[in-house]
């Protein structure tokens, strides 16, 4: 599949690089040798149609799973050859924010924001108090923080998700499916949330979606993966400017193109009448 | 041929598996020094595990003393060995009724709870979510449910015994008419501490250990659907029962 640049463009220096890296699951081939570069301080999209493996490669990046072959490289480390207490040093520098958000279900919000402060330092419970409300206030949350997860709605969950996953400052947020059934008003909050959070933070964002138009209006760089394979990348302006036919079909969202509708399988008439014949058998 | 081949596979599944849960055991023994370090997030789970199943513990204890008595009563008084009721309900108990159904019970109450929560924490990616904020799970949330499991059996057992043994006073001294002296006195001189009430403890301890991996690894380990979830709360009780009375055939055996 052509590609709009041969190799990926390094804007700035890379925070997370990928070369050659290829993954399988159950004799299923997920990645077959993909290159990505995340560059430094920018929003990076990951698109793709569902189950093209994007939540599969946000856990190859954050360690969660090991590659088949090839390499991960975060923050200059490779991934796959840190050891545990390593990892999760790293991981301290990372933030996640899941598409079914991941809250603690018996702790409150405030709590849930808190935990990861909790954890890892040895703040006073005043300073921690601080910390949290100003997590929750830069979502938006704050009045919420002795609400339940399960008193929640969707849209809020992910918000203090998001405020859970930027506790720790973190140096990188990669984001997983953040629009997933989310009612327009929630979405454009999340959208101009991660941007915000982006430029005042000055982390490096990877955001994974196949919410076509929103993900492009945020983004620096998108990356598109079908097949396993990358099928294109690009600044937002450059993708939309592609011709390839498998780019041009998921940016517009047609359904005729080459990725099929019907997952593969014989001939239709051929199964009916096999079933039309068993029946007057029996 | 195929069938066959299908035996072979369950059989590596079945050892891997295995393999799997003593890694995993490991992994919560390396834990335990954390969680002496962090003791407040086991005595958190102790209420879960042990103190919400002290009236379920409490009153079948009650019963199978009060049963015990009953049958016991019913057999002696055909040799004229009333007087002898309190130390078969005792013996009974401490030794073998105490430990086992205990342990059976708390894999009901407490260890299918263990299985359920923790699978629907991997489920909703909550396990997953700690990962990622660099915060071991093993360490976190399954080592002090497991050791919350392997220290409330023991306390389970203790308050089993004590009401299974007045359980039976109640019937057999209360009112079948049983001498209260003999009753009692017959236990103190007939109970061994170390033979009956120490092996009794040390059963329930092993048992604790085994419905308490048993229950976290199940959770863990399950597949993250409903019907995963379902399977695997179903197993812990299963397994757990299996166990408890195949070990306890084995420890009895030794301590005899």
């Amino acid at each position: 599949m052509p590609a709009v640049k041969k190799q990926p463009v390094n804007i700035i220096e890379p925070y997370v690089k990928i070369r050659n890296l290829s993954f399988s699951h159950e004799n299923r081939k997920i990645f077959d040798g993909i290159n990505m570069d995340i560059p430094k301080g920018k929003i990076c999209a990951v698109m793709g149609v569902s189950g093209a493996g994007k939540t599969t490669l946000l856990k190859l990046i954050g360690g969660q799973l090991r590659p088949s072959c090839g390499s991960v490289k975060v923050d200059g480390k490779e991934v796959k050859k840190l050891s545990l207490p390593a990892l999760y040093q790293l991981r301290k520098k990372m933030g996640m924010l899941f598409q079914s958000s991941a809250l603690l279900t018996d702790l409150t919000v405030f709590e849930n924001v808190a935990f990861p402060i909790r954890e890892h330092s040895n703040l006073t419970n005043s300073m921690i108090r601080s910390l949290v409300l100003m997590k929750l206030q830069a979502v938006g949350l704050r009045g919420a923080q002795d609400l339940m997860p399960s008193q929640l709605s969707g849209g809020m969950a992910r918000r203090v998700a998001l405020a859970r996953a930027i506790a720790l400052d973190p140096m990188m947020l990669m984001y997983d499916e953040p629009f997933t059934g989310q009612d327009p008003i929630s979405m454009a909050v999340l959208l101009k949330l991660i941007k915000t959070l982006n430029e005042s933070l000055h982390m490096t964002s990877i955001l994974v979606s196949h919410d076509v138009k929103e993900t492009a209006s945020i983004s620096d760089y998108i990356y598109i993966i079908s097949n396993g394979k990358m099928i294109s990348h690009g600044t937002p302006r450059q993708i939309s400017r592609t011709k390839d036919d498998n780019v041009v079909q998921f940016m517009k969202g047609l359904a005729d193109g080459p990725e099929q509708f019907h997952y593969p399988a014989g001939d239709y008439c051929e199964e009916l009448f096999q079933t039309v014949k068993g029946n007057n058998d029996s | 041929m195929k069938q066959i081949q299908q035996i072979g596979q369950q059989s590596i599944k079945s050892v891997e598996r295995i393999g799997r849960a003593s890694l995993f055991l490991f992994y919560i023994f390396k834990s335990g020094v954390d969680c002496i370090i962090r003791f407040r997030l086991v005595i958190s789970q102790i209420y879960y595990v042990g103190v919400l199943s002290v009236l379920i513990v409490s009153i079948s204890g009650f019963f199978v003393g009060m049963v015990l008595a009953l049958q016991g009563y019913h057999v002696l008084s055909q040799f004229g060995q009333e007087s002898t009721l309190g130390v078969m309900v005792a013996s009974a108990i401490l030794m073998e009724l105490g430990p086992v159904v205990t342990a059976l019970l708390f894999a009901g109450r407490a260890g299918s709870a263990l299985t359920a929560e923790i699978g629907l924490m991997k489920t909703t990616d909550q396990l997953a979510g700690l990962e990622m904020m660099a915060v071991d799970p093993i360490k976190r949330i399954i080592a002090p449910r497991f050791f919350a499991g392997v220290i409330s059996v023991p306390l389970l057992t203790i308050i089993f015994s004590s009401l299974a043994v007045f359980g039976g006073y109640f019937v057999g001294v209360g009112l079948l008419g049983v001498d209260d002296g003999a009753f009692w006195s017959q236990i103190q001189s007939k109970i061994d501490f170390n033979d009956d009430l120490l092996n009794g403890l040390l059963k329930s301890f092993v048992f604790g250990v085994i419905v308490s991996w048993l229950a976290v690894f199940e959770g863990y380990d399950t597949v993250p659907t409903s019907s995963g979830i379902s399977h695997a709360t179903t197993r812990t009780v299963v397994h757990s029962a299996i166990a408890i009375l195949a070990v306890d055939f084995i420890l009895t055996a030794l301590m005899l």
